[in-house]
C-alpha cells in the first residue's frame, strides 16, 4: 500500500524540527513510524509533509531526574522494557512496553510517537495515566508540562497542539510501599489491547493509602477508574477487598465501551473486572502487600 | 518531491532517487528486485517483510526507504553467500520449519534477532519472540524446533 505523496524533511535537531514544522503547515512528525506510517498507508492521514525527527540524539534515552525518571520521546519500547531503572521504579511501564506489538515493532516504535498517536487500544497511555506521568512538549511559546491524566481526550485525540513536539515523558519516583502493574488481554494478531489495565497502589501499614487505576483498550481513550480507586483507598488489599473494588469498574465504564468484530462491548464489559483485579493484585504484590 | 538516498543492501551500496512515500519493502523488491522479502499483511502484523536494518529486525512495510537512508540492510538474499545457507536457514531446512515458505524469510530474521539476544531460548521464549511473525501452514511446531536446532548449532 502506498500513502499519498508528501514532502519529506529530516530534522537534525529539536530546533530544526520546530523550524520545519513552522515552515510546513500541515506537516506531521515522524519518529519510529509505527503509528503514522500505517495511518498514511490506509490514507486515514495524508499530511502534505513529514518531518522526520527519528535521528535527533537529544530526544533519546532514559535518565533519572530529581522527581523521577525522564524518558526521551524517541526512546523505543524495547529500550524502556529493558531499562533496569524503569523496571525498578515504574514496573507497569516496563511491563507494558514489553507487551507492545512484537519485538520488531518494539525496536522501532517510540514512547513519544505512541502517546501523540493516542490509539485507544494502545498500552502506554493507560500506564502513564495510572503512574501520574507528565508529558513534556515544546512549541513556539516554549516548553510546557502536561499531566497524562487529561492529555488523552478521545480516539487518537490529545491536547497536544500541531506545532508542539513531545520531548520527554517524566514518570514520578516511586513512594515507599508503592507498586504498579499492567495487565492486558492482547488481540492475537495485532497485539493491541482488547482490554488493558494499569494499577498503582500505595500502602500505609497494610491499608491502601493511595490508588490509581487506569483503563485502556475498551474505552475511547485511557481513563481513570474513579469508582474502583475510591473503593480501594482506606481499605485493605486482600483478595476480597481487591475483588470488591474491581467489580466497581462497571460504574466507571458506563456506556462508553468499545466493541468490534473481535470482542463485543458486552464481552469486554464482562471481562474487564477480571483484568482490573489482576492488575491491582499484581501492583499490591509489588508494594509488598500480598 | 524526489529524494536522494543511499543504502547498503547485502553489502552493496545503492544510490537511488526515490519518492518520499516509497516503503523500504518496495525499495528492496521493486527498485532492487530483491523479492525474497515478502509483503504479507502490509499492516506490520504478519512479519513476512522482516529484514535486518543496522542489525535490528524491522518490518520493512512500516519503514520508509527515506528513514533507512545511510543504513545497512540485510535481506534473505544476503544472509549467506550464493550456494550456501546460514545456520538458521540450515536449521529450518533440517527441521522442516516451513511448508509454503512465504513467512520463512521473516521468520529467519526474527530468529536471528532472538538468538543474538538469547543464545539458548526456551520454547516459550521462542514463541514470544516470534509473536510478530505469522505462519499459516506449519502450526509453528516445526518452526520452534527449527529455532531450537539453530540455537543448538550455535547460530546467531
Amino acid at each position: 500500500m502506498y500513502s499519498a505523496n508528501f514532502d519529506y524533511h529530516r530534522a537534525k535537531s529539536l530546533s530544526d524540527a520546530q523550524r520545519l514544522l513552522a515552515s510546513n503547515p500541515g506537516a506531521k512528525l515522524l519518529a519510529g513510524g509505527h503509528s503514522l506510517i500505517p495511518l498514511m498507508k490506509l490514507r486515514l492521514a495524508s499530511p502534505s509533509a513529514v518531518v522526520d525527527i527519528g535521528r535527533i540524539p537529544e530526544l533519546r534515552g532514559i535518565s533519572k531526574s530529581g522527581d523521577g525518571i525522564r524518558i526521551g520521546s524517541l526512546t523505543t519500547h524495547a529500550e524502556i522494557a529493558a531499562s533496569a531503572d524503569v523496571q525498578k521504579s515504574a514496573a507497569a511501564l516496563a511491563e507494558a512496553a514489553g507487551l507492545v506489538g512484537d519485538p520488531a515493532v518494539r525496536s522501532r516504535g517510540t514512547i513519544g510517537g505512541n502517546v501523540a498517536h493516542a490509539d485507544p487500544a494502545s498500552d502506554l497511555p493507560t500506564v502513564l495515566v495510572a503512574l501520574d506521568a507528565k508529558i513534556v512538549a515544546i512549541g513556539p511559546k516554549g516548553e510546557r508540562t502536561i499531566s497524562a491524566d487529561g492529555f488523552f481526550t478521545g480516539i487518537m485525540s490529545t491536547t497536544l497542539a500541531d506545532d508542539e513536539v513531545i520531548t520527554a515523558i517524566v514518570v514520578p519516583a516511586l513512594a515507599k510501599e508503592q507498586g504498579s502493574a499492567y495487565v492486558k488481554f492482547s488481540h492475537p494478531a495485532s497485539r493491541y489491547a482488547v482490554i488493558g489495565v494499569a494499577a498503582s497502589v500505595t500502602s500505609s501499614g497494610g491499608t491502601c493509602s493511595a490508588a490509581r487505576v487506569a483503563l485502556g483498550g475498551l474505552v475511547p481513550h485511557a481513563t481513570r477508574a474513579n469508582a474502583v480507586e475510591k473503593a480501594l483507598v482506606g481499605g485493605g488489599l486482600d483478595t476480597t477487598a481487591i475483588g470488591t473494588a474491581a467489580a466497581k469498574v462497571g460504574t466507571d465504564l458506563g456506556n462508553e465501551v468499545t466493541g468490534d468484530i473481535f470482542a463485543s462491548a458486552e464481552y469486554r464489559t464482562a471481562v474487564a473486572p477480571v483484568y482490573v483485579k489482576r492488575a491491582i493484585a499484581a501492583a499490591a504484590a509489588r508494594a509488598g502487600l500480598a | 518531491m524526489e529524494l536522494s538516498v543511499s543504502l547498503t543492501v547485502n553489502g552493496r551500496r545503492y544510490d537511488r532517487q526515490i519518492e518520499p512515500r516509497l516503503l523500504l519493502v518496495h525499495f528492496l523488491r521493486d527498485t532492487l528486485n530483491l523479492t525474497g522479502t515478502k509483503i504479507g499483511c502490509d499492516t506490520s502484523q504478519c512479519g513476512a517483510c522482516t529484514v535486518m536494518l543496522d542489525g535490528v529486525a524491522v518490518k520493512s512495510c512500516t519503514c520508509l526507504a527515506a528513514q533507512a537512508d545511510g543504513s545497512s540492510v540485510t535481506t534473505i538474499e544476503g544472509l549467506a553467500p550464493d550456494g550456501q545457507l546460514d545456520r538458521v536457514q540450515e536449521a529450518f531446512w533440517e527441521k522442516h520449519g516451513l511448508q509454503c515458505g512465504f513467512c520463512t524469510p521473516g521468520m529467519i530474521f526474527a530468529t536471528k534477532a532472538l538468538l543474538a539476544a538469547n543464545s539458548n531460548p526456551s520454547a516459550e521464549q521462542i514463541r514470544h519472540a516470534l509473536e510478530g511473525n505469522m505462519c499459516r501452514c506449519t502450526g509453528y511446531q516445526n518452526i520452534v524446533r527449527s529455532v531450537q536446532a539453530a540455537a543448538a548449532a550455535g547460530a546467531r
